[in-house]
């Protein structure tokens, strides 16, 4: 279970505080899946990053099953078994799938077992094993690479920031069945989301909507979803010729 | 054979991953002296009469054989001079692996200067494999300057993967090739330098045949206070294809200079230069820190990866 307590964070630009996010109380239960959701800019992603710590919050405090980890650095979060999904994932030139899921398993995998998290999240394992996580590598490979990482590390708490970006809606759909079968086969765990995408809102236990630093809104995916459908139906009609991520799309 | 003691075992296995005698051809040199020797058939090793060094013949059609002539070195203070030549036969596929390995425990320099020539025959494919490493305590110098001459002809392929990890204080090393046509060269290099160490490389290919190419990539990291210099050249003097890269990492107080020249003498020369240096991107330790490793975990497997 991880817990927020008054977390903010503040950062000066041209010599002027900005508030990202302002004094956010949360409480992430195990074995639910939680998304986060909101319109851009309000400090989605910076809340993922303070929780695996590579932002540290201005203020607040951060307790993992009761322990404070507010001051922890990213790698002693993540051998507490924070795991974290980058919006963007990085790549390296010379180290393979392979190395970075052993990296992620902390031990020495076999091939094999290396091959099942790939397979798990939807890619043809003997096909990636040996690549380089370099650019030759499309958005999609690499969020699928990315997100298998987490799942080889057995975390408490899996962090995922925007699964959704980059990737063409034929990887989408098959993101949607890896997260409903983490949520089915979760077991003292939790999963955090971070999405715009309905289809993600749709296999919530709970939501979190978040705008401009602070909770607007939060509870079961049937208390908050009609609502938050609603409003963006009516976004979308107001701004039918500017830009739309796509259908799903709720912000 | 002469008996080599565990340091000279250790240098062996550092640069031609030799754990006992090699199949095939092979030459070991141990302090200036030859420590075991055998020819095949098809690979002929004899000494040179006028200047220290080998003259590796390789019969034409020979297939699938490989020579081996690495070269350790123990002994404080030693500096020596070996002019190396092959001659690769038509159509001949081998492979050769080189390498030197210093352990200076002494307070004077230890040198090897190893002057290698390949003639490689139309249609010889070769592949070449040079590691250099140093060890011991001493504050005496462990330094290498490879030269490398490469004369192909039609139709003739070239690989060279050259690998300097650790421990040469001082490295000048020169490789020139001459391409015929339909000649191909593909060279590796992986380089890391610490401490106060000091690496130069410098190439000048002449792409001198219709159809010939050149790739040349050089990845390295220098780290400490040490330098580097990557200086590659290509002409290309007909339609040719030509490509160099040197892709480096910088930490600590390291230093490189990369020094581009591609010269185009014929107007179907096609030739690419890339460089890029810039220090471990911050995302990539984050990223290798939140699965786990420290900062100083996550550097170590980032080079490791890099310098594969």
């Amino acid at each position: 279970m991880l817990e927020l307590k008054q977390v903010s964070f503040d950062v000066s630009a041209d010599g002027q505080e900005k508030e990202i996010i302002r004094g956010i109380d949360l409480t992430i239960p195990d074995n639910k899946l939680v998304v986060v959701t909101g319109p851009n800019g309000g400090g989605k992603s910076t809340l993922a990053r303070l929780i695996a710590g590579i932002e540290m919050p201005t203020g607040g405090q951060i307790l993992l099953d009761g322990e404070d980890i507010t001051g922890l650095s990213v790698t002693e979060r993540a051998r507490r078994g924070i795991g974290f999904a980058f919006q963007q994932p990085v790549r390296f030139k010379g180290i393979r799938v392979l190395d970075l899921i052993r990296i992620a398993a902390g031990r020495h995998l076999s091939v094999a077992d290396a091959c099942r998290y790939l397979s798990a999240v939807g890619l043809c394992a003997r096909e990636y094993i040996d690549r380089e996580v370099n650019a030759s590598l499309s958005g999609g490979e690499l969020k699928r690479i990315e997100i298998a990482t987490v799942l080889a590390r057995k975390c408490v708490l899996s962090v995922f920031d925007e699964p959704e970006a980059g990737i063409d809606l034929w990887s989408f759909q098959n993101l949607i069945e890896v997260f409903r079968h983490m949520r089915e086969t979760i077991k003292d765990s939790s999963i955090l989301i971070i999405s715009h995408q309905e289809r993600i809102l749709n296999i919530a236990d709970e939501i979190i909507v978040l705008k401009d630093g602070e909770i607007i809104d939060r509870g079961s995916r049937d208390d908050v979803l009609p609502a938050l459908i609603g409003t963006a139906a009516a976004v979308r009609r107001c701004e039918r010729n500017g830009f739309e991520e796509g259908e799903d799309a709720l912000w | 054979m002469v008996k080599l003691d565990e340091i000279q075992k250790r240098l062996l296995m550092e640069v031609a991953d030799l754990h006992a005698v090699p199949e095939g051809a092979y030459n070991i040199r141990s302090n200036s002296q030859s420590a075991g020797r055998r020819s095949t058939a098809n690979i002929e090793i004899v000494s040179k009469t006028d200047v220290s060094g080998l003259e590796v013949h390789i019969a034409p059609g020979t297939k699938n054989e490989s020579v081996h002539i690495p070269v350790v070195m123990t002994q404080s203070g030693l500096k020596e001079l070996v002019y190396n030549d092959f001659f690769i036969g038509e159509d001949a596929d081998v492979v050769i692996v080189a390498g030197c390995g210093i352990d200076n425990c002494g307070n004077q320099d230890s040198e090897h200067d190893g002057i290698h020539r390949f003639y490689v025959g139309k249609n010889a494919r070769v592949r070449y494999v040079e590691k250099h490493y140093g060890s011991g305590s001493g504050t005496g110098k462990r330094i290498l300057n490879p030269g490398t001459e490469v004369y192909q002809e039609e139709g003739s392929s070239v690989e060279m993967e050259m690998v300097q990890i650790k421990g040469v204080d001082d490295t000048e090393r020169t490789t020139t090739a001459k391409l015929a046509a339909n000649a191909r060269l593909v060279v590796r290099e992986r380089l890391m330098t610490h401490g106060s160490q000091r690496a130069i490389s410098t190439y000048a290919v002449e792409l001198n045949g219709e159809g010939s190419s050149a790739d040349i990539v050089s990845r390295s990291v220098a780290r400490d206070d040490s330098f580097q210099k990557f200086d590659a050249k290509i002409a290309g003097n007909a339609p040719c294809s030509g490509h160099t890269e040197c892709d480096s990492i910088i930490m600590d107080n390291g230093r490189i200079l990369a020094v581009p020249g591609l010269e185009a003498n014929n107007v179907d020369a096609a030739l690419v230069h890339e460089a890029a240096i810039g220090k471990i991107a911050g995302e990539q330790i984050v990223k290798l820190m939140t699965l786990g490793l420290t900062e100083a975990e996550a550097e170590e497997q980032i080079i490791n990866g890099f310098l594969r």
